[in-house]
């Protein structure tokens, strides 16, 4: 064999590696799908969905956890969703280049890459102990709002960077202000891109479970909460709590438990897709 | 609005601010020296001691089965997609490897003590119950897509003028890919790289399923371990009084968790601001 044989043969050899390695995530993903799916699915029927969590593993429900996790999916998005599309719009459109505005872009990404637990510890002391709100509803929203807050602020300002400047130089031309353009041009054309970013960003706080039993949020709590200072459980909570039980029974209500988030967060996700997809193909400049 | 941007400052400096009052209160009790000289962690226990390096070993035990499994995976697969796969392919491939990076930790949690965990106890017949190697071969498959996307970024960012010198040379994709492409992104791979482990060393929800809570100072992937984030929950759970020592020991394993991943977070920035190479 010649050396460019030997060089071809570990070019195929690599390349057969390649799509082992690209199907490798894919096939234990449906592994994981398939192994959940077959331990849960005759776990989840009416009852389910509509008990109080219980003792007993067959009588567990799931009710308090999902209107729970709805609750914080509201709370949250009306925090967050002001706050990190002012802030996006005022960095993309507003701020010059400076000093003060070059931190705060940096302080951004970092605070993107902090671990979610710390955010947790964040919420423990400001709005747990210093506002005394407790493990309420409220507390926890608070806490993950500013968790998803760099998120929406990334994204939105991406949002807006895809406009382009002939629809703000148009718009000037006709004598709108400064804040017209924006509200009326730049806003609207990019409200698709913002709203698939909040939604994101919303699939991310849906799955989170570290900081919200950090701030003290309960694995069982007997009644669905009615206010936003009511103590609560969220899904993934739930799931971590029956998942840490040694009894078979209550790792089938876990995998049940885990087809519910995942049809959530799927769905947030497929929504996202859906938006972006739509945006893209309506919007030729 | 430029007071919802100041928030983010706010934030940070909250985050600074309640870790650093809580563990200055914890290092006025407990000696800094002996946070990270002694060798064991048992603040919940009657004779306590406050030695970090059991939480941090495990932390990094953790953290670097994680790599091991998607550093080498996730780098092939973007060297895959990038010099051999077809343009169709890489349209369905990656958004379909993006599933993994929304599928919340928790259900990975799951799947490392219910499925990985038995498997792989039939093939090492010593494996604990709880351990590292389930919970960071988990978390490998979990940070896959984002070291693919972004390594994927960086080698697409390369120029086809260098790609095509190679083939030029007669050079196999293997040997374009290699030899060219991923030394020309390397800096982009690197960050990659470092932003994974960030993500690995602050992951909470599998290490607190399926690697036990035992802090044990061992590199051995086999045995129950703990890592910082899991103690944090571990406390969190827990009847711990308000105030007390035991509680400011969450903050001030809090604050190690911070400096790691803060360090990390900035040595990407700056390799990135430094290494990229410019083409024009």
């Amino acid at each position: 064999m010649t050396n460019s044989d030997i060089n071809r043969l570990k070019d195929k050899a690599f390349q057969v590696f390649g799509i082992f390695c690209t199907f490798i995530g894919l096939v234990v993903l449906a592994i994981f799908l398939f192994d959940i799916i077959l331990e849960g699915v005759q776990r989840i029927d009416w009852d389910f969905i509509t008990s109080l969590p219980s003792r007993r593993a067959a009588r567990a429900g799931i009710l308090t956890a999902w209107v729970g996790t709805i609750w914080i999916l509201v709370l949250t998005t009306i925090i967050a969703f002001p706050l990190g599309v002012s802030a996006g719009v005022y960095l993309e459109e507003y701020s010059r280049k400076n000093r003060l505005n070059n931190f705060l872009e940096i302080n951004i990404a970092n605070l993107a890459g902090v671990p979610s637990i710390i955010y947790g510890l964040l919420g423990l002391e400001i709005f747990v102990r210093q506002m005394r709100l407790g493990g309420s509803l409220l507390a926890g929203a608070l806490t993950l709002s500013l968790l998803i807050l760099p998120i929406i602020i990334v994204t939105t300002r991406e949002a807006i960077k895809a406009v382009p400047r002939s629809v703000r130089d148009g718009s000037f031309a006709l004598g709108a202000s400064k804040w017209q353009t924006i509200w009326n041009q730049v806003l609207p054309a990019s409200f698709g891109g913002i709203l698939t970013g909040i939604i994101l960003a919303l699939s991310r706080a849906v799955g989170e479970a570290a900081p919200l039993i950090v701030i003290g949020a309960l694995a069982y709590v007997p009644f669905t909460p009615a206010s936003p200072l009511d103590e609560f459980t969220v899904l993934p909570i739930q799931i971590f709590n029956w998942t840490s039980r040694p009894q078979a029974a209550f790792q089938t209500n876990a995998a049940a438990a885990i087809i519910v988030l995942l049809i959530i967060t799927f769905l947030l996700n497929g929504i996202a897709v859906y938006l972006r997809n739509r945006q893209q193909k309506k919007i030729k400049w | 609005m430029w007071l919802s941007a100041v928030i983010t400052i706010l934030i940070t400096i909250g985050i600074i601010w309640v870790l650093l009052s809580e563990s200055i209160s914890f290092f006025r009790v407990v000696s800094l020296v002996d946070f990270v000289t002694e060798k064991e962690w048992t603040p919940l226990f009657a004779d306590k001691k406050f030695g970090i390096a059991p939480l941090v070993a495990g932390t990094l035990l953790t953290t670097a089965v994680a790599i091991a499994v998607a550093l080498p995976i996730g780098l092939t697969i973007a060297v895959y997609l990038n010099e051999y796969a077809h343009a169709r392919m890489k349209q369905v491939v990656k958004p379909l490897l993006e599933v993994l990076a929304t599928i919340p930790t928790v259900v990975y949690g799951f799947f490392a003590l219910t499925v990985v965990t038995p498997f792989l106890q039939t093939l090492i017949p010593d494996l604990a119950g709880f351990n590292a190697l389930s919970a960071g071969i988990v978390m490998g498959i979990m940070i896959i897509p984002m070291i693919s996307s972004l390594s994927e970024d960086a080698i697409s960012a390369v120029p086809r003028a260098l790609r095509e010198a190679a083939y030029g040379m007669g050079s196999t994709r293997l040997q374009t890919s290699f030899g060219v492409m991923v030394p020309a992104a390397s800096s982009g791979i690197v960050v990659s790289v470092i932003l994974a482990i960030s993500r690995a060393v602050g992951e909470t929800m599998i290490v607190a399923i399926a690697a036990g809570q035992q802090p044990r100072l061992t590199l051995n992937p086999l045995v129950p371990i703990e890592t910082i984030t899991t103690y944090i929950v571990q406390v969190s759970l827990g009847d711990v009084p308000q105030g007390s020592l035991e509680y400011k020991t969450i903050f001030a394993a809090g604050i190690t968790l911070f400096v790691f991943t803060f360090a990390l977070n900035n040595l990407s920035f700056w390799i990135k601001k430094k290494y990229q190479e410019k083409y024009d």
